[in-house]
């Protein structure tokens, strides 16, 4: 079996037919093929600028890979500022003995992820570390897009807007545990790891008064209401029969005693609209795969600003708190 | 409904939760004096909270949290008892959840972690099983914790460690019992306990009748109840119609799992494998006779206790002196009267016991809002 060796992240001969016949052959296009020192870019006007760093145990899980995340995921960071994606950045630290083939269907992944959206990698880097100094393979990708639609920010949220979520929430959390812990589900729980861009662009484009966005990565959708309620100062009230929770998340977190509101997602987002385009946009969402199940599951009111409140469908309420420490299993 | 739905929506019915609601109501109106209820386990405390139920109840019933939480009670000396073993060369310590974040004198599990140490929290305890055999050059320790609920797993874990003759899987007992630490609050005259919900998964196990001296003795009625909304509910009503009709028995409400003699098959496990300790001191409560379990003596060998008592203190650790956990437990104090409670000491930097497990009454305070 094809390993990849120290001698790939060398400098020399072999890293550069690594590069050649690995990375410019599926990530071609005319700005990385130059092979120059940086890429040089075409940018008009305001652009936003994010980068993410990506590790994840198992590198493929049901529903995507640790490929599929490092595009889709920094990709969503632009869309969820109202920018077009245009140019990713795309940095491998593979761990010596990683195999080939590996490697290949990473590449593979991220290839086909770049094709749902206009966005090229145009630059990266490759460096091979002994093996133990890393887990398998980390890949950090940073991305440039054009805003499209400006203005939008957590601070901006205002009494009586609409909070919607895109999807089903949790999925991703629940698959990741699941395959870790070795957790048999009867049906197949798959990661919602996808490129939010088309389902953002066409919300743009049908001028749906959008006044925040946010992907619900690490800390859940608990984590950006919280963000949210303390940057716009406001409280945020969700109705908790609302918010979509597929029969698998829920069982997960019956089983151990987590809360499908903290687990990760890696292609959901909230939006924060106003309340007079929130059925819009709904109607929008469904349109695509990724939200066919978008739901409205709450709104921003004036009640306890800086705090997110649960009510609950028989009548009592709670805070939703942010996410703590590591998710721990219930004991007993 | 699609059956395997049904185990928890049913329980969580909102049209079932509101008419429970209105009929406790109807039934507070003919109590004579308002009534302190100890949900005896950390499971409801967070039902409790996390559910909102306290809202739909008249004011004239108080919750008193009691201290049905193994994190919880677990006193500092036990806690760096397990630092000490994951300090030890080639060791790995297993344990359960929570518990890796418990403070104990001057470290925690968790930040032991950070320093290199091969600590592992378990999602089932015969997990242990593998990474003994996986690593047969270590000593892999559990640190075993856990009410009357937990307990059968650790005896079946053991009997498996014998059965395989695994030379590297030692066992640090802790686990203790609820009727004791029952007795001990009761017994201090300052309790002010009118009823008890009994702990679920606890019951399930040890069977409803292990109540029967406490409804006695204290003329307290005790509901076992589940651990949903409608479960906690239901529980509180039958509270309610005892008080009015003048009756303190042992009641099942969680008919779906509890029966009179429980589990015989786990309880004759944990007697193969264990015996109750002479005392156990419980973070909070202080030193209870006969509370806690230990290995027996047929498997000393296997006892962490035994085998590496040259690296174990047992010097009473005193609680931080601003931490009022001790009341709590008691049900002397709620969460928000303590001074340090959401300041000083919150989940991701816990002074006291309480705040660190989602079974602990100031973690479900802090979680879910008492303010509300």
């Amino acid at each position: 079996m094809k390993r990849i060796q120290l001698s790939h992240g060398g400098g020399g001969e072999e890293m550069d037919v690594l590069i050649r016949d690995l990375f410019y052959r599926h990530f071609s296009n005319d700005i990385l093929l130059r092979s120059e020192d940086a890429a040089v870019l075409e940018v008009n006007g305001k652009i936003a600028f994010t980068t993410d760093s990506y590790t994840v145990t198992p590198l493929f899980f049901n529903g995507g890979d640790i490929g599929k995340i490092a595009v889709a995921g920094t990709l969503n960071d632009l869309a969820m500022m109202g920018a077009r994606p245009l140019y990713l950045s795309c940095a491998f630290i593979i761990e010596e003995g990683l195999p080939h083939e590996t490697l290949e269907r990473i590449v593979l992944s991220m290839k086909e992820e770049l094709s749902k959206s206009k966005a090229q990698i145009v630059c990266g880097d490759t460096k091979v570390v002994p093996k133990g100094s890393v887990d398998q393979l980390f890949i950090n990708t940073s991305g440039i897009g054009e805003i499209v639609l400006p203005a939008l920010s957590a601070h901006s949220i205002c009494e009586s807007d609409v909070i919607i979520v895109s999807r089903d929430i949790g999925t991703h959390g629940a698959c990741i545990l699941a395959s870790r812990e070795g957790i048999e589900l009867q049906s197949a729980l798959s990661s919602d790891c996808a490129t939010l861009w088309p389902a953002v662009d066409a919300l743009i484009a049908e001028k749906v008064g959008i006044r925040a966005m946010r992907d619900a990565t690490r800390g859940g959708i608990a984590a950006v209401l919280n963000e949210w309620a303390v940057a716009s100062d406001i409280c945020i009230q969700v109705q908790e029969q609302s918010v979509p929770i597929c029969d698998e998340v829920r069982g997960i977190c019956e089983l151990l005693g987590m809360e499908p509101y903290e687990f990760a997602n890696e292609g959901t987002f909230i939006l924060a609209v106003d309340p007079c385009d929130a059925m819009r946009a709904v109607e929008i969402l469904h349109q695509f795969g990724m939200s066919s199940n978008a739901a409205i599951i709450g709104k921003a009111t004036v009640l306890k600003a800086g705090r997110v409140i649960l009510n609950s469908p028989w009548g009592s309420t709670r805070y939703l708190e942010r996410p703590k420490g590591e998710l721990l299993p219930r004991i007993c | 409904m699609q059956d395997d739905k049904a185990l928890f929506d049913i329980f969580r019915h909102p049209q079932t939760i509101r008419a429970l609601s209105r009929k406790i109501h109807q039934e507070a109106l003919k109590l004579s004096q308002p009534l302190k209820v100890m949900e005896v386990c950390g499971g409801h405390t967070h039902t409790i909270m996390k559910y909102g139920l306290k809202q739909l109840l008249p004011d004239t019933i108080e919750f008193i949290h009691g201290p049905g939480c193994p994190v919880c009670i677990m006193p500092k000396e036990r806690i760096d008892q397990a630092i000490a073993l994951a300090r030890m060369s080639d060791t790995i310590l297993l344990t359960l959840g929570d518990m890796i974040r418990v403070p104990g004198s001057a470290s925690s599990l968790v930040q032991e972690r950070s320093t290199g140490r091969d600590i592992r929290p378990l999602y089932s305890p015969m997990d242990a099983l593998k990474i003994a055999r996986e690593n047969p050059t270590k000593k892999v320790i559990f640190f075993a914790i856990g009410f009357e609920t937990t307990t059968p797993m650790t005896a079946a874990l053991i009997l498996r460690t014998d059965e395989e003759k695994l030379h590297n899987l030692f066992f640090h007992i802790n686990h203790v019992l609820v009727p004791p630490a029952v007795h001990a609050i009761m017994d201090d005259s300052k309790n002010r306990i009118d009823a008890f919900i009994g702990p679920s998964h606890v019951s399930v196990i040890t069977g409803a009748q292990i109540y029967e001296p406490i409804a006695k003795q204290y003329g307290t009625p005790v509901v076992v109840s589940g651990f949903e909304p409608v479960d906690v509910m239901e529980g509180i009503l039958k509270i309610i119609v005892q008080k009015n009709e003048n009756r303190s028995e042992v009641e099942v409400q969680y008919t779906r799992a509890v029966t009179q003699g429980g589990n015989q098959k786990a309880q004759a496990m944990v007697e193969k494998t264990m015996s109750v300790r002479e005392s156990f001191r419980w973070r909070g409560l202080g030193d209870i006779a006969h509370s806690a379990l230990q290995l027996n003596d047929s498997f000393t060998h296997l006892d962490a206790e035994t085998v590496f008592s040259q690296f174990l203190s047992y010097e009473p650790i005193d609680d931080h002196k601003l931490c009022i956990c001790g009341s709590i437990l008691k049900g002397l104090a709620k969460p928000n009267d303590c001074t340090v409670f959401g300041t000083a000491c919150t989940p991701n930097s816990p002074l006291g016991s309480c705040m660190v497990s989602s079974e602990g009454s100031c973690n479900a305070y802090y979680r879910y809002g008492s303010a509300l």
